[in-house]
């Protein structure tokens, strides 16, 4: 009799750690949506990039009468569904990892998994959280945005559930490789230079082309294409690269980030985890005192 | 499908012939670089037992405890915890095991009661017809006094508070082996109390074993039913605090006076010897003291010694007192 039961117990941990994780998530997803601070940090970016497109409002797209305001928005959109599964995951993981969340995680059965599908539904629902907070106004203050058909919002769908998934590993590996939270610096420099150079503020055609080929490697101008082609009107293709929203290449480029973080981030996360124990966060906690103090 | 579970099954045999010994370590040496932090450490815990590993800052207390916990590889030895390797010990093993970690900010914005109860779902999976896991949150909230805090925040608690929740955190999953690494460093003496009390209803409930490392003897005397001595990266003492310090009493140190002048002698038999001193000089003896060490002065003068960096010889003086 013991070989049976005892077999289809083996998968049975792993499966409420999992649905343990989904709960962590949701509970913490309740914390930060009931918690002022958090709350003022979704509001704050919908507000800045609403008060950019205000003072934008009278440029219009070069060659076009189309409002400047209007295309960037959908960019925007693109940009930030990167910055939150690159900036917010690196983020997260660093500081769990400073503060020991990720070593109670490593003390018990099957925690990590917990632990990584807990964070993934955290940070995938802020992020959609404040996609709805800039999307919401926008398409309500915006002209020329059109989100009505289906197939429109079936673009958006895929665009934002792909881009996630090519961003959040990605974030993760940078979580996992920088150490101390307030070295983050070094993540969040290049990826201000990377969204200057993706498009998003301004039309990427009229960039030099070899800055349009290195914006062209990286997520970013990816999703804001993407998030354009959703939500503009098709006429609007004219003024991309190839005159055309090049949904084919938008999937490739965002799915070899997506095979490369997915392959990568394992790899790095259980060699941080590896590392972790009582000692080490002893020590970073004295360091973290000493700053303070 | 089914086959590929089927050759998995064996790993449930990983569980040992249920033997006395929740803790082996022969020969455990560690080192970084060129420096030896352990230099053949061994020592058996029994079930139930409570074991105080016992030493000076430094003296590899933290590095043998992580190696026990899994969290650390060693250099060389054999070790087994619940008869299995650490370094191999799978997801079913770290469910036997309670590790108590020393919080800092982590989970601040979760209620003790929610956090209690999420830890305890990655235990149910592992409750067996002797242990069922994980423990019944309210009791154990109860278990470790925070009823009355159980909906507060995680980041309102007290230091103490804080340390207590860190502990049942440990037992969620009514651990077989507990593991505590310095659990009482900067309490005050009311919180340290209440701490001790709590570890000794644990032994009591069902009889856990528990490891755990200490700076402080008096720490140690209060809860161990053992103390290692672990010093310059080797046991150096082993026995429980009774048989520690009568080692320690077979030598006193007896002061007297004769003439003004003042004499001091150490002895193992300090009776005879006064009988003696009497015998010879009789009323000439004023201002006689006899002083058995205490195991805390010869601790405490060891710990002065090994930390001015006299470590090698203070080491062999402790031997030598010890034996």
């Amino acid at each position: 009799m013991s070989v049976v039961p005892t077999a289809l117990s083996l998968g049975r941990p792993a499966m409420r750690a999992a649905r343990a994780g989904l709960a962590r998530g949701r509970i913490e997803l309740r914390q930060t949506f009931t918690n002022a601070q958090d709350l003022w940090n979704y509001l704050l970016p919908a507000v800045l990039l609403l008060v950019v497109l205000f003072f934008m409002r009278n440029a219009t797209v070069p060659g076009t009468s189309f409002s400047l305001g209007s295309r960037t928005m959908p960019s925007a959109l693109g940009m930030n569904i990167a910055f939150g599964g690159l900036v917010t995951m690196a983020m997260a993981l660093s500081v769990d990892r400073e503060d020991g969340t990720l070593l109670r995680a490593k003390a018990i059965p099957n925690g990590m998994v917990g632990y990584l599908i807990g964070k993934i539904t955290l940070v995938a629902g802020m992020g959609l959280f404040s996609f709805a907070m800039q999307l919401i106004p926008g398409l309500l203050l915006l002209d020329g945005l059109s989100l009505s058909g289906t197939s429109n919002w079936l673009t958006l769908i895929w665009v934002v559930l792909l881009g996630m998934v090519a961003t959040m590993p990605i974030g993760a590996i940078f979580g996992s490789l920088v150490t101390n939270p307030r070295n983050m610096g070094m993540v969040m420099l290049p990826l201000m230079a990377l969204i200057a150079t993706s498009g998003i503020f301004y039309p990427i055609t009229n960039f030099p082309v070899w800055l349009q080929w290195i914006a062209q490697v990286f997520p970013i101008y990816w999703l804001g294409l993407g998030m354009r082609s959703a939500m503009l009107p098709d006429d609007l293709a004219a003024v991309e690269i190839g005159e055309s929203w090049r949904h084919l290449e938008t999937v490739g480029v965002l799915g070899v980030w997506a095979i490369i973080g997915l392959v990568i981030a394992p790899i790095v996360l259980r060699r941080m985890a590896r590392r972790e124990s009582g000692s080490r966060m002893a020590e970073r906690r004295e360091k973290a005192m000493q700053r303070i103090n | 499908m089914t086959v590929v579970r089927q050759l998995r099954a064996p790993e449930a045999v990983t569980e040992p012939p249920d033997d006395l010994a929740a803790i082996e370590v022969r020969d455990l040496r560690m080192r970084y670089g060129t420096n030896d932090v352990l230099k053949g450490v061994s020592f058996t815990a029994k079930r139930g037992e409570v074991l105080a590993l016992l030493g000076p800052n430094g003296a590899g207390k933290t590095t043998t405890i992580e190696i026990l916990e899994g969290f650390r590889m060693r250099s060389a030895g054999d070790v087994r915890v619940l008869g299995v390797d650490p370094a191999q010990g799978d997801e079913r093993w770290r469910a036997r095991l309670g590790v108590v970690l020393q919080s800092w900010r982590d989970h601040g914005k979760w209620q003790v009661r929610e956090l209690l109860a999420h830890f305890g779902l990655y235990y149910t999976a592992y409750s067996t017809p002797q242990i069922s896991r994980p423990w019944d949150v309210d009791d154990l909230i109860d278990a470790v006094g925070l009823t009355p805090h159980a909906a507060k925040r995680v980041g309102q608690l007290s230091g103490g508070q804080r340390r207590r929740l860190d502990v049942a955190i440990g037992i969620v999953g009514r651990p077989e082996l507990l593991f505590l690494d310095e659990p009482t460093a900067g309490f005050d003496p009311e919180a340290r109390r209440e701490f001790h009390d709590l570890v000794h209803r644990l032994s009591d409930i069902d009889d856990t074993t528990i490891l755990l490392t200490t700076h402080d003897l008096d720490e140690a005397e209060k809860l161990a039913s053992r103390i290692l001595i672990l010093a310059g990266g080797e046991i150096v003492a082993d026995g429980s605090p009774d048989q520690l310090s009568r080692r320690v009493a077979a030598d006193a140190e007896v002061r007297w006076s004769r003439d003004g002048d003042r004499f001091v002698h150490s002895t193992s038999d300090a009776t005879a010897f006064v009988r003696q001193l009497f015998q010879q000089y009789g009323e000439e003896i004023a201002d006689l003291e006899v002083r058995r060490a205490s195991l805390e002065d010869t601790y405490m003068a060891f710990v002065r010694e090994y930390e001015s960096g006299r470590g090698a010889s203070a080491l062999r003086a402790f031997e030598e007192v010890t034996k």
